[in-house]
């Protein structure tokens, strides 16, 4: 193999290239100069974003959107520091991303010079991995190994922190192409073949099974093989937030999300069913409600790649351990078909009056509600390939209950962290890394101005991503805890917003407002029409409520539904 | 229940932080923790006790093989293990009292260290409860000052770090994996 002397900022990018990145998203500052200065030699593109988290977002959005590793770009200190949430984001939904960081020159470390942060050690807890590069000669296996950490086994954030004289002084470069060495760690489990039998048992003894699918199937690619297993056994599937997509929402099999606020008869449906068989989830308690009662009469059989998830959260009686696509293609032609239409009919009965009180089929009131949006957003692009990136709040859970995901990666949303203001940045990854998908952004009015200033990145690379803004005038989801478990006092939820139509226009961006329902769809149809990228205000009622919701420590039976009172009333208001 | 785990780590920067962050991460309260090297200059050893049921034991172990340098991680807490702790014991030693301490180090196979007009320091090698059966005896002499290094422990029979340095990601044994869930 021929060798080059490189500086280490050179050698950096080259290996970037060679891990396959084209883009980056990044925010320069003095301890990460020497590498601007080599980016001219580079094919890569890089995407100057307006605050360091949104860069982490948008790798982590890039990522979610195209199944590849992200890379986001900062500076030492509080460029560094500025990260932090995005990869705590990327930690809990485990996204691969990998961030690199400029730090001081290798003799001031530890000295409280200029801009001097430890990141790696404030990173420890929420990266899968990180380094503190000192060396030029370092930099290329460190690259190789932080994008094979980054994606292999349960993928995670990896940070590479590159002191300035590594990014300045020479090595030889010396690209090895092989899987990297390291010794103690273990992406490839598999399952044991006393443990397959055990779990092929459990499914053939079962009578009422269900399916609980999670990002696992996303992150793994197994679809098709959860779709066939799913038709195959005849098992009904319902979804983690983060699993939506995974299963198509139309097929017949599909019950819909589960958890806080999932459907009520799908969370019954878990409670009442003898086998519980867990794709790639980890029992998170948003989904689970209180495990003292959690499915009790349930046998559960856990797929998860990561073995500190087993028996974490609720006890399995059988776990397998390994990739869910391998471990599916194992099951797979082992597995029988069984009648199981008792089972569902009586899951049909548990619908109930679902429909009734759903506030899609009330009569028009003239008022908008959030879920008329997001119904209308869905019947407007079904037809073309989408990726909806939602926010964090109550149009977070609108947009999962009523937007209807046939696909896998059409959702992007932070599940575990919960992060407001991960949207706006997400939907920018979301789009370079899908140019051809419509691209949209699900909002809160809150979480919207905590990193609306990448409006301008949008801008500036001229990206076509929509906006719809749901702006009810409050941190909506705060407020609805504090209707129903602080007795209404709506301390610190009410926002005195700008107008953000007009906020829109400022940065040049094709903005409008929207308050009547019937106008939902022609400004859908605007948007999609526009070039460039469109803004949506949509005013919606104030005070709505994200109904079904199982109240935190609850259990996953006792959901608080919408109040029949209101389902009476609400046509005449 | 008392958990001993044997963690066999890489030799780099920073390894005994990431491995106890991740104890303090978790909220596992570490009972004792000691490091050192191995024969092996690239891998170092550590003993950790930890009070963990049954589950969170074995939670424990897949949480450490999750740290990208932890290279094998031994439960020894139900095996045959050779298990020591040192201390050293500074007794108030006047002229009465100082032949009795002297026999009572001798009979726990304790030496003396050091000699002063009025303290005697002694140091003992052992399992813990010896050790703290000497303590217990020298208490009423009056204990000055204690230092204990916090347990080190090695399985019995055959050695662990060549599985340690051996084992890559590509070719996991069945030990391993049934190690890790
Ligand atoms: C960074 C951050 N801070 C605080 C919270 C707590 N939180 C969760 S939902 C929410 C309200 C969100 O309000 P908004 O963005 O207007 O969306 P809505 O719920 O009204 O749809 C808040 C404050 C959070 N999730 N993230």
């Amino acid at each position: 193999m021929t060798t080059k002397n490189m500086t280490g900022a050179s050698i950096l990018w080259e290996c970037l290239e060679r891990e396959g990145v084209t883009t980056v998203f990044g925010y320069p500052g003095g301890a990460i100069l020497p590498a601007y200065d080599a980016l001219k030699g580079s094919k890569i593109h890089h995407i100057l974003v307006r605050h360091e988290q949104g860069a982490t977002h948008m790798a982590d959005g890039y990522a979610r959107a195209s199944g590849k590793v992200g890379v986001a770009v900062a500076t030492s200190g509080p460029g560094a520091t500025n990260m932090v949430t995005g990869i705590a984001t990327a930690m809990l939904d485990s996204s691969p991303i990998v961030c690199i960081t400029g730090q001081v020159g290798s003799k001031l470390i530890g000295s409280d010079a200029f801009q001097e942060t430890d990141i790696t050690g404030v990173t420890l807890p929420i990266t899968k991995h990180n380094y503190l590069v000192t060396h030029a000669s370092e930099v290329a296996r460190t690259v190789r190994e932080a994008f094979y950490v980054a994606r292999s086994g349960r993928p995670g954030p990896v940070l590479i922190d590159i002191t300035k004289d590594a990014q300045q002084t020479t090595a030889e470069f010396d690209w090895d192409a092989a899987k990297p060495q390291l010794p103690g760690y273990r992406p490839d489990l598999s399952p044991e073949k006393k443990e397959y039998e055990q779990a092929l048992e459990l499914i053939h003894n079962s009578k009422r099974p269900v399916i609980l699918a999670g990002h696992g199937i996303i992150i793994s690619g197994a679809m098709n093989e959860v779709r066939d297993f799913a038709e195959r056994t005849g098992i009904p599937v319902a979804l983690t937030l983060l699993g939506l997509g995974a299963f198509p929402a139309s097929h017949p099999l599909n019950l819909g999300m589960m958890g806080m606020h999932g459907e009520a008869w799908v969370n019954h449906t878990i409670q009442e069913a003898d086998l519980l068989l867990a794709f790639g989830m980890r029992f998170d308690d948003r989904v689970t409600g209180n495990l003292k009662t959690y499915a009790s009469n349930a046998k559960k059989i856990h797929i998860e790649i990561d073995p500190a998830e087993i028996n974490k959260n609720v006890k399995v009686d059988v776990p397998l351990v390994g990739d869910l696509r391998e471990v599916l293609h194992e099951l797979l032609p082992h597995v029988e078909s069984i009648d199981r239409s008792e089972w569902l009919d009586s899951i049909d009965k548990l619908k109930g009056d679902a429909a009734v009180r759903d506030i899609q089929n009330l009569p028009d009131s003239g008022h908008l509600y959030a879920a008329h949006v997001i119904n209308d957003l869905w019947r407007e692009t079904r037809d073309v390939e989408t990726v909806v990136v939602t926010d964090v709040g109550q149009h977070q859970m609108w947009e999962a209950q009523y937007y209807k995901h046939e696909k896998a990666r059409s959702l992007i949303t932070s599940g575990g962290l919960g992060t407001m203001g991960f949207a706006l940045p997400a939907a920018i990854g979301a789009k370079v890394a899908r140019p051809e998908a419509e691209v949209w952004v699900v909002v809160g009015d809150g979480g919207f101005q905590m990193t609306l200033c990448e409006l301008a990145t949008i801008v500036q690379e001229k990206l076509k991503v929509n906006i719809a803004i749901i702006n009810n005038g409050f941190l909506g989801m705060v407020r609805q805890w504090q209707e129903f478990f602080y007795e209404r006092n709506y301390a610190a939820t009410p926002l005195l917003n700008p107008d953000f139509a007009k906020l829109g226009e400022a940065y040049g961006i094709k903005s409008m407002t929207v308050s009547g329902r019937s106008q939902v769809v022609p400004s859908v149809h605007q948007a999609q029409q526009h070039d460039g990228p469109v803004l949506i205000n949509f005013r919606v009622e104030q005070e709505d409520t994200v109904y079904p919701m199982v109240a935190a420590g609850a259990s996953l039976h006792e959901m608080i539904r919408r109040p029949s009172k209101i389902v009476e009333t609400a046509g005449d208001e | 229940m008392l958990n001993t785990y044997v963690v066999y780590v890489e030799n780099k920067p920073g390894v005994l932080t990431r491995v106890a962050s991740l104890f303090r991460r978790r909220a596992f309260n570490i009972d004792s923790l000691t490091v050192g090297r191995t024969e092996k200059p690239e891998v170092s050893r550590m003993t950790i006790t930890v009070d963990a049921d049954h589950d969170q034991a074995r939670r424990i172990e897949a949480n450490l093989y999750k740290l990208v340098n932890v290279l094998l991680v031994e439960n020894i807490t139900n095996q045959p293990a050779i298990i020591r702790d040192l201390a050293m014991i500074k007794v108030a030693a006047t002229h009465d009292a100082r032949s009795h301490v002297l026999e009572l180090a001798s009979v726990f196979r304790a030496r003396v260290v050091d000699v002063a007009p009025d303290s005697l320091t002694i140091e003992i090698t052992g399992a813990e409860d010896k050790i703290d059966g000497l303590l217990e005896v020298l208490r009423p002499y009056g204990v000055l000052e204690m230092v204990r290094t916090g347990i080190v422990a090695m399985r019995r029979g055959k050695s662990s770090t060549t599985a340690a340095t051996t084992s890559t990601g590509a070719d996991v044994t069945e030990e391993d994996v049934s190690h890790s869930v």
